[in-house]
């Protein structure tokens, strides 16, 4: 047996002078958090190498927690800033961490199209089918007849199959998982930081405050069991068959992992091919 | 058209450029090498410009999906550690105006270029307008102060471009090159200095350890703090939320008291040093023309105009538009008889020169609605009227 350790070994990853964290009990960020951080602990990564952007909203308060550079930027536009940040420091390893509200409904543009141009980023979307900060609204992912405050009698939109969206927008990561798989989250992780492009990891979490109360589903702990029950892992599934539907089956693993030039090293190659020597490539400041 | 750019991408020589390449040009003498732009006319062409001229100086630039993401990518490249900018024109600019207001509160220091054209809303693209001069000021929500410089000439589009992002560097606040259509699109001789003899303000790096620095502690002897860049260690933690010197969130009122006290005083204290302006024929004068950007080089002729007619008549040419110069208004509002106001807009700066006179001296607006610009004889007229 290992010896007792005396720190959990994800508080060096953590601002825990900030701790507590705002998210209430039973909300699944936190547990997201956990798993982002033992990610970069298996990974062994220069903590200095990465930058951690948010948006608004509860997701969009991570950057705030963990230690590492980090930027809580303006709703829905965490992913333009770090792509300028990505494009500005290819040395750096940068991961946009936001809610569903943030990344596809005012954020959405940006979503499609930086996963379109493969800016190297690892985007990890909570997605707690609500927004949690503003007192639980409809978002693009709350299931037709679940009950938002701004739907009190039940929302009536089609919702987005997030994996497929990004996928067909040509993502070269693309994985789903819920708040219950927090071992395969920090693989995938793992795996997903180390990839160039763009990387997607979509996490349902539980919102107890204000969407599983709302709708009348228990607390945080009764939905990890609902999604434990309803979970079914199939790893390159075809993101066309991983729709989500109310309280029905959820598909989850890794569902899309390829290569392909990055939004930096297509910007490069094309320079280099149509310019030739006279090209002078991007300097890192402060680097030689 | 990389020929003669120097190692430090300075094309030095004379030109024959219109406003909008030279502000091109200016920024990348000033050392940006990155800018994120969204095409709108009239000011495309600062951002075609970095388009076709930074893979010979080492820049980046990417054309975004929308104005939203342009106005922030920027702001990702400069704690990158780069200079940066982004370029665009009237709706474009009203859709930036948050990200104005997160660069005020970050510090993150950026030069935006506005090519105004006459609104509101679509309004007469792509002709001249001078419609969003307060909107410079006041267009972000909440409170704040920053910088607003108005060229009237390719020349200065290039030299206030420099300056822009000099100023930027100096108070880590958003600077705002504010053109006109005409300015931006009138070509004239431009003369691009060589390198070592443009004055260019680098970036304030800390010298402090992790640890010992705080992201928004002013520096010693100032009210700016010093910077750091992503990737060197400090776990920086930059939010659009009210901060602590540690760059951490604080909801409560002394903290806000505090931050936006300095926000403020980094302006406010430094009037002296950022306000320019240039003055002609102010002694004795009864008479005094305030203007800036095109109209400026339109009052021109009407004040020689009246100048032949034997008015007492000088000019006041704001070339910073925010901070306002108010001393210089104030003083001269004790000598002369009348200000007058040409501007494209149906009364914005004027509201200024009236609000400093405080009824010392008869402020006279001569309002244009944009889409062109000012027939000299009806400056003319607001001249001798004035002087009555």
């Amino acid at each position: 047996m290992s010896p007792p350790v005396k720190e959990n070994p994800v508080n060096k990853y953590l601002r825990m002078e900030r701790m507590p964290s705002i998210w209430c009990p039973g909300c699944g960020i936190g547990t997201t958090v956990n798993c982002f951080a033992r990610a970069l602990d298996e990974s062994e990564i220069d903590l200095n190498t990465v930058a951690v952007v948010s948006g608004i909203g509860c997701t969009g308060r991570v950057a705030g927690y963990m230690n590492v550079d980090s930027f809580h930027t303006t709703h829905g536009r965490a992913i333009p800033f770090a792509t300028g940040l990505a494009m500005a420091r290819p040395d750096m390893k940068v991961v946009v961490y936001s809610g569903d509200g943030d990344l596809t409904a005012i954020g959405g543009n940006h979503l499609v199209h930086a996963a379109r141009r493969n800016a190297d980023l690892m985007v990890v979307c909570v997605n707690n089918f609500t927004y949690g900060m503003t007192g639980g609204q409809v978002t693009p992912t709350t299931f037709k007849t679940a009950v938002a405050s701004t739907t009190p009698y039940g929302a009536f939109e089609e919702t987005f199959n997030l994996p497929r969206l990004m996928d067909s927008c040509g993502a070269t990561f693309v994985a789903r998982w819920t708040a219950f798989h927090v071992r395969q989250i920090a693989k995938s992780m793992n795996e997903a930081i180390n990839k160039k492009g763009f990387r997607f990891i979509e996490i349902l979490a539980p919102c107890p405050t204000l969407y599983l109360r709302r709708n009348k589903l228990g607390e945080g702990l009764d939905e990890m069991k609902f999604y434990k029950e309803k979970s079914v892992v199939k790893n390159g599934a075809n993101t066309a068959d991983v729709f989500l539907d109310y309280r029905k089956e959820i598909t989850v693993g890794k569902f899309v992992d390829r290569e392909r030039p990055s939004l930096n090293e297509a910007m490069d190659a094309r320079m280099r091919e149509a310019l030739g020597a006279k090209y002078v490539p991007y300097k890192i400041p402060g680097k030689a | 058209m990389s020929g003669n750019a120097d190692s430090q991408g300075v094309l030095t020589g004379a030109h024959y450029l219109d406003g909008d390449h030279a502000c091109g040009e200016g920024a990348i003498a000033a050392g940006c090498r990155y800018s994120s732009g969204y095409p709108i006319t009239p000011s495309t062409e600062v951002f075609e410009k970095l388009a076709q001229r930074f893979p010979f100086v080492g820049g980046r630039c990417l054309q975004f999906e929308d104005e939203l993401a342009a106005s922030i990518a920027l702001y990702g490249a400069v704690w990158g550690g780069t200079k940066a900018c982004t370029v665009t024109s009237g709706p474009g600019f009203s859709l930036m105006q948050e990200h104005i207001g997160l660069a005020a509160i970050t510090e993150t220091p950026c030069v935006y270029f506005n090519v105004q054209r006459a609104g509101p809303s679509t309004g007469l693209p792509t002709q001249p307008a001078q419609g969003d001069m307060m909107q410079a000021r006041f267009g972000s929500h909440g409170d704040y102060r920053l910088i607003a410089l108005c060229p009237n000439s390719p020349q200065e589009c290039f030299d206030l471009s420099v300056e822009a992002f000099n100023l930027s560097e100096e108070y880590r606040v958003p600077v705002i090159v504010m053109l006109d259509e005409v300015v931006g699109h009138m070509t004239e001789k431009v003369v691009i200095p060589p390198a070592e003899k443009l004055k260019i303000t680098e970036r304030r790096w800390t010298k402090k350890k992790p640890g010992e620095f705080k992201l928004y502690q002013a520096a010693e002897g100032s009210l700016v703090p010093e910077m750091a860049k992503a990737g060197d260690g400090y776990k920086l933690h930059v939010t659009g939320l009210t901060h602590d010197e540690r760059g951490y969130p604080a909801m409560n009122v002394p903290t806000h008291q505090k931050m936006q006290t300095r926000l403020f005083d980094k302006i406010l204290k430094n009037v002296d040093k950022i306000v320019r302006w240039e003055e002609r024929d102010l002694a004795g004068a009864d008479v005094v023309v305030v203007s800036y950007g095109i109209t400026s080089r339109v009052a021109e002729r009407a004040i020689q105009m009246a100048k032949d007619k034997g008015v007492k008549v000088g000019s006041f040419r704001l070339i910073t538009a925010w901070p306002f110069p108010e001393k210089q208004i104030i003083e001269l509002s004790k000598k002369v008889k009348a200000f007058v106001v040409p501007e494209l807009n149906l009364g914005q700066m004027v509201l200024e020169v009236e609000r400093l006179s405080a009824g010392r001296t008869k402020t006279v607006p001569v309002p244009h609605v944009g889409g062109t610009v000012h027939q000299p004889e009806v400056i003319f007229n607001a001249i001798v009227e004035a002087a009555r």
